[in-house]
């Protein structure tokens, strides 16, 4: 049984974390706070329910995660799974792979993350319908197990797995459509393009 | 060589994830470690989650904060 004098200390760092994730989900900066803050409240009414030793960060976004489903979803219109269209796999891989190397002509950890600003990542996550936005946010941005996800979202691992995979295509499919919309070798807008010398722009 | 890179492909995200048995999972690193055609997709998906999760990254807003330290009784940070 958790001691509710330790919450604040415990619960706190992860903040940043459930912030981001609440912005995703909500899409929505204010709605996204009183998400964060419900989900601290709740928490720490609820702190004597978690067992010690167990993932707190887990534990805390099966709170956001249930609070959004159950306060703020309702408020937004509910897209069906079957909106998502079918997608091949290594859909992006097999249109950029070596784009983004040519023209930036860069090393490989700098290449992806100069082709995509921040506001085209998180428009494309906040896109996919509901369910596999979820599973796509836990797993790939939080990093959470396969078995921890199916705990958060109380689904079987055979659901998580299915959802990650069709809305991991779908992000993908959404990446490249941004690409393509602004000229699929034109520099990322809003600032975020290498400045170097060797970046290979062409502006002037 | 043609059904490693298939099984490869069909594993990649399972492997990317951490989710594969022992087995599986030195099977689909000796098979990338000898693909080149495999290895250049891994890169790439491994990037690819990278960027996903730096470009996700939020800033608290500080009277969000605030507000919650309050109502758990901690002392407002800088006060």
């Amino acid at each position: 049984m958790a001691d509710q004098a330790t919450f604040a200390d415990q619960a706190m760092p992860f903040m940043s974390s459930l912030y981001a994730g609440a912005l995703r989900m909500t899409r929505n900066p204010s709605d996204a706070e009183d998400l964060v803050q419900e989900t601290y409240l709740r928490a720490y009414r609820g702190f004597g329910g978690f067992q010690e030793g167990t993932n707190l960060k887990a534990w805390l976004y099966r709170i956001l995660t249930n609070t959004f489903i159950n306060s703020y979803r309702a408020k937004q219109r509910r897209p069906q799974e079957s909106e998502l269209d079918e997608v091949e796999d290594l859909y992006l891989y097999r249109r950029l792979g070596g784009v983004e190397a040519a023209h930036y002509g860069r090393s490989a950890e700098d290449e992806l993350m100069d082709f995509f600003s921040e506001a085209e990542v998180k428009a494309a996550v906040e896109e996919l319908p509901e369910n596999f936005r979820l599973a796509v946010l836990l797993a790939d941005v939080e990093g959470f197990s396969y078995k921890e996800i199916a705990s958060i979202l109380d689904i079987p691992i055979g659901t998580v797995m299915s959802r990650l995979h069709r809305g991991r295509k779908a992000l993908q499919k959404g990446l490249y459509e941004f690409a393509v919309a602004r000229g699929l070798t034109d520099p990322v807008p809003g600032g975020d393009p290498p400045v170097t010398a060797s970046s290979g722009r062409t502006d002037s | 060589m043609a059904d490693d890179c298939n099984e490869t492909l069909r594993e990649l995200y399972g492997f990317l994830d951490g989710e594969l048995t022992p087995e599986n999972r030195q099977h689909l690193q000796q098979h990338i470690d000898d693909c080149s055609p495999c290895l250049a997709a891994y890169d790439f998906e491994l990037e690819l989650r990278m960027v996903i999760r730096r470009r996700c990254v939020e800033q608290v807003p500080e009277s969000l904060r605030r507000k919650i330290a309050e109502a758990l009784g901690e002392p407002a940070p800088g006060s």
